[in-house]
């Protein structure tokens, strides 16, 4: 395969300037870097179709013979009708947000939304999950009798140890049976 | 099998429905089948008494050797009579256990009985694949069913990690699992089985696979779920937290015992996690002051117990094994659903605040009895006649010189003392009287709710003097592992020294229960040791932080950063491939033709511009003369096609930018420093020689001949003469369809992201407009409101709309003119092309862009009510219809030849359009165009016709003074126009 310089710097030049213009703040201005890096991609399927030659159109001449590659021809086709179809989408996002967000004379440029956020209020989003597993420890801990919530607990005053008390108490067959 | 299991897939289904009709009376119906499934496995009993196996298998995935195959050995009998008899039982509890009014009652029900169905699966599924995939679905009923009370954190909670920990033992274990497959060339776990893998990657295998059953069964360091778990409703915990799901990895351990348990590293890991295991759990039990933690700790407990014995892997150790798991199964769940009705009539289940139940309720007490005697090991019952046999087990072992057989021994005994005590704590404290407290007061019960852990207690009681009769059922499983044994299953062994431990063990244990202040005291002074609970705790706190700073670390910036991030990591990862790349083109030319040096310089100044310009429309132009400058390549190069697409995409896209545009802000708002410029730039520049230079490296990369070389063979054979339209539209019909399916979404997405109110409206349409325009009333004069005063407009007609609903100062007559004359040429040409699209240029897409671009003509010619006039019908419609069509000619083809998209042909000659080749493959490129012509009615309507709307009626809030900006905007992008303006009061003379 051979290729055309010329192509690929046109490719390459619109790689550059799309990526750089997507790398700005205004949804519009990524939606530009979009279709220029849409076109810079199409043109890089294109390139794969080597050198030009004939349209891949079979007549049964001699032409037939130079014919161009078509299976890069068949990818692009849809790939523009797709890239148009986002591009309509993308536009009517912008639109909205534009709308929703009430942004008037800022236009579509959207604020850096972490701009507040430091590491502590990021893990708020986490606390939940710990709470829950506090919660979890909380009414186990309930049950176990070291803990020192026992002794606080006014309705405590039996610890364990009260079991002593009660000898003698009918309903103890467990007890006695094993104790034999 | 498959039967049973289809019918709880469906009985689960239908239950939340159900439950809306029956209520509570609900479980009795879906009772039924477990019971029903328990009925089914006892009538496998003769086969499987005889060694043999009942077995099924329905192919599933042959490419991976995994099929639905179900396999009923002993051991899956025995496991699957526990599951659907307990099963039953807890569902006929749980019918008295909720009341009526009780929320989510159907989904309970629903995933109760799944899970039922799901562990029968499990326990008989003979490829491990399978036999994995039912063990994860029970982690997840197990997550919904601990969360039952969802308005509880502690049960949120408790549901977590239950999921987090199982699952994560799961996922340990299918690598173990793939790995054992693999190395053994089979799924059936009765080959595995059969015919050991043996090698350092069997041992690896194996032992991850023990981590798998060791989370799902509770084992330490996994087993503080089990008590968090208690969180979930008592039925729950009795089925899922005692008798079945913790089961599943002792199942499995029992499962591979007879062929792994000589594998290096099985007999310490199983021994030395179960034995401590017993010891913590009943240690732990002894603390609790509530009965359902006193029993969840003695699950824990006993759960390590029964993995030593089943894991031992001599005969009479895996006899007494799976007589043990029976035994608990049935009092463990009977004294789950004991402190169930405690609680229910109590309404607490704290041992300190219980009196005086044993009298009020003897009943009950009795029932706990008989099940508490047997968790102890007391003779006649059924836990007596498992605990001596492992006695007996683990003592001929040691005898034959094997030092694990002591250590078991003397582990396995220490924590039956334990188990003692706690049960005999467990039942005094429940139904004790203390004195100088009252006797609790008891909410009256039906007597049915005892039914379950009744008839559970029975079992408990009739299978210990039947141990004999066990024995023959349960030793088949035995006799599978090797090195022989003679062990039976016996109420009465005579005087052995099993019979001694035991009596010691229970001694001890009742002294322990005696001296409990001591003990209690003793507890006290024995520090905290590393508690498991805690450290998932901080592991998952510490997890979390992680991410969040991680995440704010890497995520901070908004869009260009994490932007920029991709594209570092693209350039970096794809340059240093190509740095090391040793294949190039043959030849490079500079050019094909020195017209292309004169596009590329166009092009390249046209971006650059573009990149520079701080206006948005100039910017839009700009990148649009990049677009127009490929129509040119494709144009020279061979591709008439993609440069008839692309000039129509093209326009298409400068209008819609316009219609958008026109209302945001002229100027883009820039406030980005220069150094972060230079920093976008060289990111920019960097990507740009990336590609360039992997453009030139694919282009030498290419070994194979190109697929193109069949392609006009191809196309001759459907009928058409352009390769690229009949890819598209026959030979790789599959790709368009999904491009359709693409473009049906973009529409679909466009239009609801502007109609807000819902999209019901249909387009705007002039008041009377059906009747005036009717071919009857052409010609006649239209009675407009506004102009009725003045005398020139009387004699206006209904030809041209916009003078009704435009400002006059935004019209261009000569515009709409010229469009209304253009237009149905355009929609003629547009038809040409699609038809001639099969031998020409041309085709759906290009048809149906063209048709578009006609009514985009129109719309801005005259207006939205002009865009309404034009195509007066719903885009939704032709969506659908351009959908129909191309989705019909593939299933009308599927229903024809057996294979979809093949296309059948009729060639015939019209005058004009000369001669055409008419196939199916035409309806689906109608389909085509029509999806494209709904794509742009869809957008023009809303990016056109309901902005128009929305600044009219100042529906839009847009802030600030940019309406003179947009207006601008809009004049200067699309002059004649003049959307945006409200229709004149007064008629212009």
């Amino acid at each position: 395969m051979s290729a055309s310089l010329t192509l690929v710097l046109i490719m390459a030049a619109l790689y550059a300037t799309g990526v750089y213009i997507m790398l700005e703040r205004s949804l519009t201005r990524v939606l530009i870097g979009f279709v220029l890096v849409g076109n810079a991609t199409n043109l890089l399927i294109f390139i794969m179709s080597g050198r030009p030659g004939s349209s891949p159109i079979i007549t049964g001449t001699a032409s037939d013979a130079d014919m161009v590659d078509p299976v890069p021809q068949i990818l692009m086709l849809t790939a523009i009708v797709i890239n148009f179809g986002i591009t309509a989408l993308i536009l009517a996002l912008v639109y909205r947000a534009w709308w929703l967000a009430q942004l008037g004379d800022e236009g579509d440029t959207l604020t850096d939304e972490h701009a507040t956020e430091t590491a502590s209020s990021a893990e708020q989003d986490f606390r939940s999950s710990t709470d829950d597993d506090a919660a979890v420890r909380a009414s186990l801990d309930a049950s176990d009798h070291d803990d020192a919530s026992d002794h606080d607990d006014p309705d405590d005053h039996e610890d364990p140890d009260d079991y002593d008390h009660d000898d003698g108490a009918p309903a103890r067959p467990g007890n006695t049976d094993a104790a034999r | 099998m498959t039967t049973i299991l289809l019918a709880f897939l469906v009985l689960s289904v239908l239950t939340p429905a159900l439950t809306r009709v029956l209520s509570t009376r609900v479980f009795y119906l879906i009772a039924l089948l477990p019971a029903a499934a328990f009925v089914v496995t006892l009538t496998q009993t003769a086969t499987v008494t005889q060694g043999g196996s009942v077995t099924e298998s329905v192919p599933w995935i042959p490419q991976l050797g995994v099929a639905l195959s179900f396999r009923v050995d002993t051991l899956a009998w025995l496991l699957a009579l526990v599951v659907t008899g307990v099963g039953a039982l807890v569902l006929l509890y749980c019918a008295r256990y909720f009341d009526a009014d009780e929320p989510a009652l159907g989904r309970f029900a629903a995933c109760l009985l799944a899970f039922a169905g799901t562990m029968y699966g499990l326990v008989t599924a003979d490829d491990v694949v399978v036999m994995f995939m039912f063990w994860e679905i029970t982690s997840v009923l197990s997550y919904l069913l601990i969360g039952h009370y969802t308005f509880r954190r502690e049960s949120r909670g408790a549901a977590l990690q239950a999921l987090i920990v199982t699952t994560f033992g799961g996922l340990v274990m299918l690598v173990g699992i793939v790995m054992l497959s693999v190395e053994a060339g089979t799924t059936s776990l009765a080959l595995l089985v059969a015919h050991p893998v043996t090698g350092p990657v069997a041992t690896w295998a194996i032992l991850l696979i023990l981590v798998g059953a060791f989370s799902k069964s509770a084992l330490v360091p996994f087993h503080f779920w089990l008590p968090a778990a208690m969180a979930a409703p008592t039925p729950v915990s009795a089925y899922l937290h005692a008798a079945a799901m913790v089961k599943a990895g002792i199942y499995l351990v029992a499962r591979l015992a007879p062929g792994y348990a000589d594998t290096e590293g099985w007999m310490p890991v199983l021994m030395t996690i179960g034995i401590w295991t017993m010891l913590v759990g009943a240690w732990r039990s002894l603390r609790q002051h509530d009965l359902k933690l006193v029993l969840a700790y003695g699950t824990v407990s006993q759960l390590g117990f029964i993995m030593v014995v089943v894991g031992f892997g001599t005969r009479d150790a895996a006899l007494a094994g799976v007589a043990l798991l029976l035994a608990h199964a049935l009092y463990k769940a009977a004294l789950f659903l004991v402190v169930g009705i405690i609680d229910h009539r109590a309404g607490t289940r704290d041992l300190r605040k219980l009196s005086g139940i044993g009298r009020s309720d003897p009943a009950l007490a009795a029932i706990a009895l008989v099940a508490v005697a047997s968790m102890a090991g007391l003779p006649p019952l059924l836990g007596f006649v498992a605990k001596e046999a492992v006695f007996t087990a683990f003592l001929e072992a040691g005898l034959h010189g094997d030092g694990w057989g002591w250590a078991a021994l003397a582990g396995t005994a220490v924590g039956s003392v334990l188990t003692v005590a706690y049960s005999i704590r467990f039942f005094h404290g429940a139904f004790a009287s203390r004195t100088g407290r009252a006797p609790t007061a008891l909410h009256p019960s039906r007597w049915d709710i005892l039914l379950a852990p009744g008839l559970l207690a029975v079992a408990t009681i009739v299978l210990g003097p039947l141990a004999g009769a066990l024995d023959p059922l349960l030793a088949p499983y035995a006799d599978t592992v090797p090195g022989g044994g003679h062990a039976h299953l016996a109420l009465w062994h005579g005087f052995e020294p099993a019979l001694g431990i035991t009596a010691v063990v229970l001694t001890l244990g009742a002294a322990m229960f005696w001296r409990r202040r001591r003990v209690a005291a003793l507890q006290e002074r024995v520090p905290g040791t590393v508690d498991a609970g805690r450290g998932y705790g901080l592991l998952v706190r510490t997890v979390d932080r992680t991410a969040a700073r991680l995440t704010h670390f890497a995520q901070h910036g908004g869009l260009p950063q994490y932007l920029g991030t991709i594209l570092v990591v693209f350039v970096l990862a794809l340059g240093l491939a190509a740095t090391v790349n040793r294949t190039w083109p043959d030849t490079v030319v500079l050019w094909d033709y020195p017209g292309q040096v004169i596009i590329a310089v166009i092009m390249i100044l046209a971006a650059i511009a573009a990149s520079r310009s701080g206006q948005r429309m100039t910017a839009v132009l700009l990148a649009g003369v990049t677009g127009y400058g490929m129509v040119a390549l494709f144009a020279f190069h061979g591709a008439p096609d993609l440069a008839l697409t692309q000039a129509l995409v093209e326009t298409m896209t400068l209008v819609v930018f316009v219609l958008v545009l026109r209302r945001l802000p002229v100027n883009v708002a820039r406030p980005q420093a220069p150094l972060h410029r230079r920093r976008r730039a060289l990111i920019g520049i960097l990507v740009g020689l990336t590609m360039g230079t992997i453009a030139v490296i694919a282009l030498g990369a290419r070994q194979d001949p190109s697929i193109a070389l069949d392609l006009p063979r191809l196309t001759l054979e459907a009928h058409g003469t352009n390769i690229v339209n009949v890819a598209l539209v026959d030979i790789r019909a599959w790709d368009t369809m999904g491009e359709v399916s693409v473009l049906i979404v973009v529409a679909t997405g466009v239009a609801s992201l502007l109609f807000v109110s819902g999209r019901t409206e249909t387009l705007p349409r002039l008041k009377g407009s059906r009747t005036q325009r009717s071919p009857r009333n052409r010609r006649r004069v239209v009675a407009d409101p506004q102009a009725s005063s003045a005398g020139h407009a009387v004699t206006r007609q209904s030809w041209l709309l916009a003078g009704r609903t435009i400002r006059p100062a935004d019209r261009s007559i000569l515009i709409e003119v010229i469009v209304r004359l253009l237009f149905h040429p355009a929609i003629v040409v547009s038809v040409f092309l699609l038809f001639a699209g099969h031998n020409a240029p041309g085709g759906g897409f290009a048809g149906g862009l063209l048709a578009g671009l006609a009514l985009v003509a129109r719309y801005l010619a005259g207006g939205r009510y002009e865009i309404g006039e034009a195509a007066p019908i719903d885009p939704g419609k032709i969506l659908g219809l351009g959908v129909i069509l191309a989705v019909g000619t593939a299933v009308a083809s599927l229903f024809v030849t057996g294979i979809p998209l093949l296309s059948g042909y009729a060639s015939i000659d019209v005058p004009l359009l000369g001669h055409l080749s008419f196939g199916t493959s035409t309806i689906f490129d109608i389909g085509v165009y029509l999806v494209v012509i709904g794509l742009a009615l869809d957008i023009l309507r809303s990016l056109g016709s309901e902005i128009d709307r929305q600044s009219e009626t100042g529906e839009a809030p847009p802030a600030g003074s940019d309406a003179s900006a947009t207006a601008d905007g809009a004049a200067a992008a699309a002059p004649g126009a003049g959307p945006g303006a409200e229709p004149v009061p007064e008629v212009v003379p």
